[in-house]
């Protein structure tokens, strides 16, 4: 049996949640097993996973659980494995899933494959999967040897597809842990879409020339309904919050579509958004290394080519 | 309080990767090795910066081979008291994990980066949570201590989250947690009197393996657009590369 375990912000899912639960569904497809979803703490429609292939969702709620401490949700999230007799776990590779990877492949004894963006090669008892490594520069194909196994999939890895209809929810009673961690706050920006989980990104680098000129990168954020992004220099300036920074040592992300204005592309930056489905490098050097990664190149003042990228994308999106 | 940062070797941010013929390991020929960033320059830095403030202890902990003692005495150059390499040639997260875990007993914190820049795998940390039964907090980009309190900041999706725990506690530093340090040369001269021990790995298998290694494909040739006419580009995103 596959479990998956489907987070919940606020009581309801987002896409990552979809991912794993067809992550899952997929991988159950190729053992020749089934899919069930775990929900932690209040969730509201959680029936409504069956959608994305799971048989059955299993809920697990209890006081321990109000805040993340990460020891505590593996204690939910293994003794939930342990009484369903689940042998592959699936999360998400996001802040909660790098939280808790570790820990349930440890308290599990299991192999563990953090980060996969792909569903599993199931041959003959082996089982293979693909990850990133050296930041975007490389594959691996990783086989887990252990007979349980812990998986997390990166956001915007394969597509979420519908292939069933909502299912039944079941209560699960398993022992937690008094938690260790106590939360104060949390705080997420409101209205825009996280970098991690974004489709579309617009990244301004030290082209931009100053904080005052960023109204070009937001414009045509706004048109496209992007997350704004930037480059290390222009984080370490101040001129952008830290958490836009995207590269190596910031963000990594794989949107479908990254627009990159006067950005040159060092490889540190190449490294964080070489995952992008698409690239769109405007720059005014033609020698800039960031074309060599592009898909799509504009040689232009980005002052210029901003602006009337954004008129057209109103164009396209009014027609 | 006392501190333990656990530091890996990896190559060099530039580093173009190459593969072996086999495609089963890296071509290490040429490749240049650095302190992993997060360990070297988020989780060292700030374990100093706690020392240098309320006292204690800096050790580090590195799982590897005679080699990785370069990068070992970078870090006791840097400022760290001493530290344990655990001489082994590694066999996956979880056997380095367990290895960890065996010296990391009667530790206050256990420093790790946010990941590692070669496997970017971010879970050696929460394993070693486990293992050793503390809480973790991962991706944390501020830790303030009173007394045995932490109060950490943690990264999360769009935002951060503001936690407090008390020691023993294990945590991966991510960016914003302290400023990257360069030794300097008394640091260099000292670090090669201080302590490096090196012990002998815990029995432990190994659950995954590396297949195969694959290079991402070429990129075709860069598609140029006019300038002047970005309704082209808008309708390339939308009818050639279907992202629009």
């Amino acid at each position: 049996m596959v479990l998956v375990f489907a987070e919940a912000t606020n009581g309801k899912f987002k896409k990552a949640a979809h991912e794993v639960v067809t992550y899952g569904a997929k991988t159950a497809a190729a053992l020749g097993s089934d899919c069930v979803a775990l929900t932690l703490g209040n969730v509201e429609d959680a029936g409504d996973l069956g959608r994305f292939g799971a048989t059955k969702v299993y809920n697990v709620s209890a006081p321990e659980l109000a805040g993340f401490d990460s020891g505590v949700f593996t204690a939910a999230i293994a003794g939930a494995a342990q009484q369903l007799g689940a042998k592959v776990i699936v999360l998400s590779h996001n802040s909660t899933g790098k939280n808790l990877t570790g820990r349930l492949a440890a308290r599990l004894d299991a192999g563990s494959a953090p980060g996969v963006k792909a569903v599993p090669v199931v041959d003959g008892g082996k089982f293979t999967v693909r990850k990133a490594v050296f930041s975007g520069k490389a594959f691996a194909d990783v086989e887990i040897l252990t007979d349980t196994k812990v998986v997390s999939l990166v956001g915007n890895s394969i597509p979420v597809e519908e292939s069933g209809s909502a299912v039944g929810v079941e209560s699960l009673t398993v022992e937690l842990p008094a938690p260790k961690v106590k939360v104060l706050s949390t705080k997420r920006a409101e209205g825009t879409t996280p970098l991690p989980e974004a489709e579309l990104v617009v990244s301004g680098g030290r082209g931009l020339k100053g904080p005052e000129n960023w109204g070009v990168i937001n414009d045509l954020a706004d048109a496209l309904g992007a997350t704004t992004a930037c480059s290390r220099p222009v984080a370490d300036s101040d001129w952008r919050p830290h958490h836009e920074h995207v590269g190596q040592t910031g963000v990594a992300i794989h949107p479908n579509l990254y627009i990159a204005a006067g950005i040159s592309g060092a490889i540190q930056h190449l490294a964080g958004v070489n995952s992008s489905k698409t690239i769109v490098v405007i720059n005014k050097d033609p020698e800039a290394p960031f074309f060599k990664a592009a898909d799509y190149g504009v040689v232009g003042d980005l002052f210029e080519v901003l602006p009337r990228l954004t008129e057209a994308v109103k164009k396209f999106k009014s027609a | 309080m006392k501190m333990l940062v656990c530091v890996s070797k990896t190559p060099e941010t530039t580093t173009k990767i190459q593969l072996t013929a086999d495609k089963t390991d890296l071509d290490k020929g040429g490749v240049q090795y650095i302190m992993n960033p997060y360990d070297e320059w988020y989780a060292l830095v700030r374990a100093l910066e706690l020392k240098e403030a309320g006292g204690g202890s800096v050790t580090i902990l590195n799982v590897g081979p005679a080699d990785n003692d370069s990068v070992i005495r970078k870090g006791l150059a840097i400022g760290a008291d001493d530290a344990i390499r655990v001489n082994s040639e590694g066999g996956g997260s979880l056997y380095i994990a367990k290895q960890i875990a065996a010296q990391a007993e009667g530790y206050d914190i256990v420093f790790f980066g946010k990941e590692t820049i070669d496997y970017n795998g971010s879970e050696v940390g929460a394993m070693v949570a486990e293992l050793l039964g503390v809480a973790y907090v991962g991706e944390a980009s501020h830790l303030e201590m009173n007394g045995n309190v932490a109060t950490i900041t943690r990264d999360i999706e769009g935002g951060v989250e503001v936690v407090e725990v008390s020691t023993p506690l294990a945590i991966s530093a991510a960016k914003g947690m302290a400023e990257q340090r360069i030794p300097n040369m008394r640091g260099i001269m000292m670090a090669k009197r201080k302590p490096l021990n090196v012990v002998e790995p815990v029995d432990a298998p190994s659950t995954t393996e590396v297949a195969s290694y694959e290079l991402p494909p070429a990129k075709s040739a860069v598609k140029l657009i006019d300038p002047e006419n970005m309704d082209e580009l808008v309708r390339l995103l939308h009818e050639e590369a279907k992202v629009i």
